[in-house]
């Protein structure tokens, strides 16, 4: 059953999709490493981790258009589960740096130390051990989405509201994370990372292998969202999106779709933030700024809802955008990325990709119409058009 | 009206009202295995807030609902109610247009209804073979593969019936199923429901008479959330209130 499931995760887009990510895993190091610099080919070292960051992005955008695209909850708290999985990460990476810390204490962060703390908090324990830590990457995102979509979908808290209280809910964690005695850093965050497995983490070889993963995590996501969205579930989800209570009538409980989905992308997004924080360097609560969450929304938008290329087209190319502009015109960034969503939603609702398909199949279309015009209309029941039904 | 054992719905001094409105007031109706009863009535007279009541959608104020004769649909949800074998066609026909006409019926059709069925289920031959039929029926055979957007009123009518087939419920409330068809339509779906109404139980809401003619089953006229009057549709008709307050207008 599962290679079955397997085997419809891998339509044609999605194994396109799959082998491009896999090939850029491959090409981006190569690129850097082995083609020596003065190679028009070469890729200096500080653009690995930037790329990294943007399939990073990328993937919390996927993780985001499995609920919102195909399942219809606009979550404007997404980037929630990718901080709390970036914590995680961020933890193991605090407890690697050991003796060679600032205070040099052993057990202790630099920040506990300055803090005053005696012993290491509860929660700290056992993220010294990598598998534990890459565990609570995917546990810690999942738990939270889990309680928060148990209670929100049970109650049919639907659209809009839905959206603030997702809102409200990064919110409130990033107040969370500002307090110090909350005992991960407070406003400064976690920060000042040696190692990760035993690798430097500042090495360029390490930041490859980094990049390499952050580009298959992200072809591991496209084949599970392609598995969950190709299946009969994944009819149901675009089912409940656009009827949700028609669902309900026909027997389906609207309420444990979305939270499956919502649990899944929640850790897809944790996952997102565990590789981010190494290639980045620093975690802090800024992570959980309500804006990054809309941003991830916006790159949805543009890049095209409702398809798994989209929201990768739309982070990578938003993203891109905003390195260059951010350079260049600082004080317009933000102009251009209000402007730049205001524009998708008016004259692009289906996003690049929507233009890509707007402009490529027609002709298969207007074949397989003339086709059916030509078969006997007795068959197809006529109607007269329809006054809207009274009462 | 005490004894519901045998009946397949049985509705007791049902009541329910909106913001001091009474949209059903004192509602009794019995439906039995295999029989098909018509409904009738005047805007507001409680036709479709009845079915709402049925299928879970409303809790009633006061008063009993079972289905079956043992099962109290009044403590039980939309999913449980519709899983227990009561199908709803709406008011206004209710698709999923963004999905073809042959997913619509696979998403209707009687299986496991849990997260991780849907996820692991593969179109058996035996469901193929179901959902052809069921298109046969419906007639919408050679545009299975469709956009249910891209289909007429009517025929969006006869898909939302060909998906109650497939979910293969016990009792169908169909809720004005004519609406929007042609006389020659009209007179196909009275024919597919009275063949239906073989195997099952019916409930059909229609305003179109000459339907409820050509369906020539038991009528019950509601007005103002209570039942008017009972009987074949030549008795309804002939009733004086009913004249005057349903048909006379």
């Amino acid at each position: 059953m599962l290679t079955q499931l397997l085997f419809r995760a891998l339509d044609k887009k999605a194994i396109w999709l799959v082998f491009a990510l896999v090939f850029i895993a491959i090409a981006i190091p190569v690129a850097n490493l082995a083609i020596p610099e003065g190679n028009p080919l070469h890729l200096p070292n500080y653009m690995v981790p930037l790329l990294g960051k943007y399939l990073n992005y990328a993937l919390l955008a996927l993780a985001l258009d499995l609920v919102w695209g195909y399942c219809g909850i606009l979550s404007l708290g997404h980037a929630a589960f990718f901080a709390l999985g970036a914590y995680a990460m961020g933890m193991y990476l605090m407890r690697q740096i050991g003796a060679r810390g600032v205070y040099a204490n052993p057990v202790l962060p630099d920040f506990m130390v300055f803090l005053n703390y005696k012993d290491l908090p509860w929660f700290w324990n056992g993220f010294d051990l990598w598998w534990f830590a890459f565990l609570m990457v995917l546990f810690v995102p999942g738990l939270l989405a889990f309680a928060f979509g148990w209670f929100a979908f049970r109650s049919r808290v639907t659209g809009v509201y839905l959206s603030i209280i997702t809102q409200a809910m990064t919110y409130a964690l990033l107040l969370a994370f500002f307090r110090n005695d909350l005992g991960l850093g407070g406003n400064n965050g976690l920060t000042d990372f040696k190692d990760i497995l035993g690798f430097n983490v500042q090495a360029a070889t390490t930041r490859a292998g980094l990049f390499a993963a952050s580009a298959l995590a992200l072809a591991l996501a496209v084949i599970i969202c392609s598995a969950i969205v190709n299946s009969k579930l994944g009819k149901v989800m675009v089912a409940v999106r656009d009827a949700e209570s028609r669902t309900r009538f026909l027997g389906w409980r609207p309420e444990n779709v979305k939270l499956f989905a919502f649990v899944v992308s929640a850790v897809l997004a944790g996952i997102a933030g565990a590789l981010y924080t190494p290639q980045v360097g620093i975690i802090n609560p800024g992570e959980f700024d309500p804006a990054n969450s809309i941003e991830a929304v916006i790159w949805v938008a543009v890049g095209g809802r409702g398809t798994l290329i989209g929201p990768i087209i739309g982070a990578v190319l938003v993203n891109a955008g905003k390195s260059i502009f951010t350079g260049a015109f600082p004080d317009f960034w933000l102009y251009c990325l209000g402007g730049l969503f205001i524009f998708v939603t008016l004259f692009m609702p289906k996003g690049i990709v929507g233009l890509f398909q707007k402009l490529r199949p027609r002709k298969g279309k207007e074949a397989s119409s003339a086709a059916e015009a030509g078969e006997d209309p007795s068959t197809l029941p006529q109607s007269k058009p329809v006054p809207e039904p009274a009462e | 009206m005490t004894d519901k054992s045998g009946t397949m719905l049985y509705l007791n001094g049902v009541s329910v009202s909106f913001d001091g409105f009474k949209a059903l007031n004192h509602l009794s109706i019995i439906v039995h295995p295999g029989e098909m009863l018509a409904i009738i009535g005047p805007n507001g007279a409680g036709k479709t807030t009845m079915m709402d009541i049925i299928t879970g959608k409303t809790r009633p104020d006061d008063g009993e609902v079972y289905f079956d004769g043992r099962t109290d649909l009044t403590k039980l949800d939309e999913a449980q109610i519709a899983n227990l074998g009561i199908g709803r066609k709406f008011q206004k026909p209710t698709v999923f247009e963004s999905h073809t006409i042959w997913d619509n019926l696979v998403l209707a059709l009687k299986k496991p209804r849990s997260v991780l069925a849907a996820l692991l289920y593969a179109e058996s031959a035996e469901d193929k073979a179901r959902i052809e039929e069921i298109l046969e029926t419906v007639r919408l055979t050679a545009r299975k593969d469709e956009l249910a957007a891209d289909l007429s009123h009517g025929q969006k009518q006869w898909l939302e019936i060909g998906m109650l087939l497939a979910q293969d419920p016990k009792l169908l409330l169909v809720d004005e199923p004519v609406a929007g068809m042609t006389d020659a339509e009209t007179v196909e779906t009275a024919k597919l429901l009275k063949d239906i109404a073989r195997t099952r139980s019916v409930v059909v809401v229609e305003h179109d008479m000459s339907f409820v003619r050509e369906l020539g089953t038991r009528v019950t006229c509601l007005a103002e959330g209570s039942v008017l009057a009972e009987g074949s549709l030549d008795q309804v008709s002939a009733n004086p209130i009913v004249i005057e307050r349903y048909l006379g207008r």
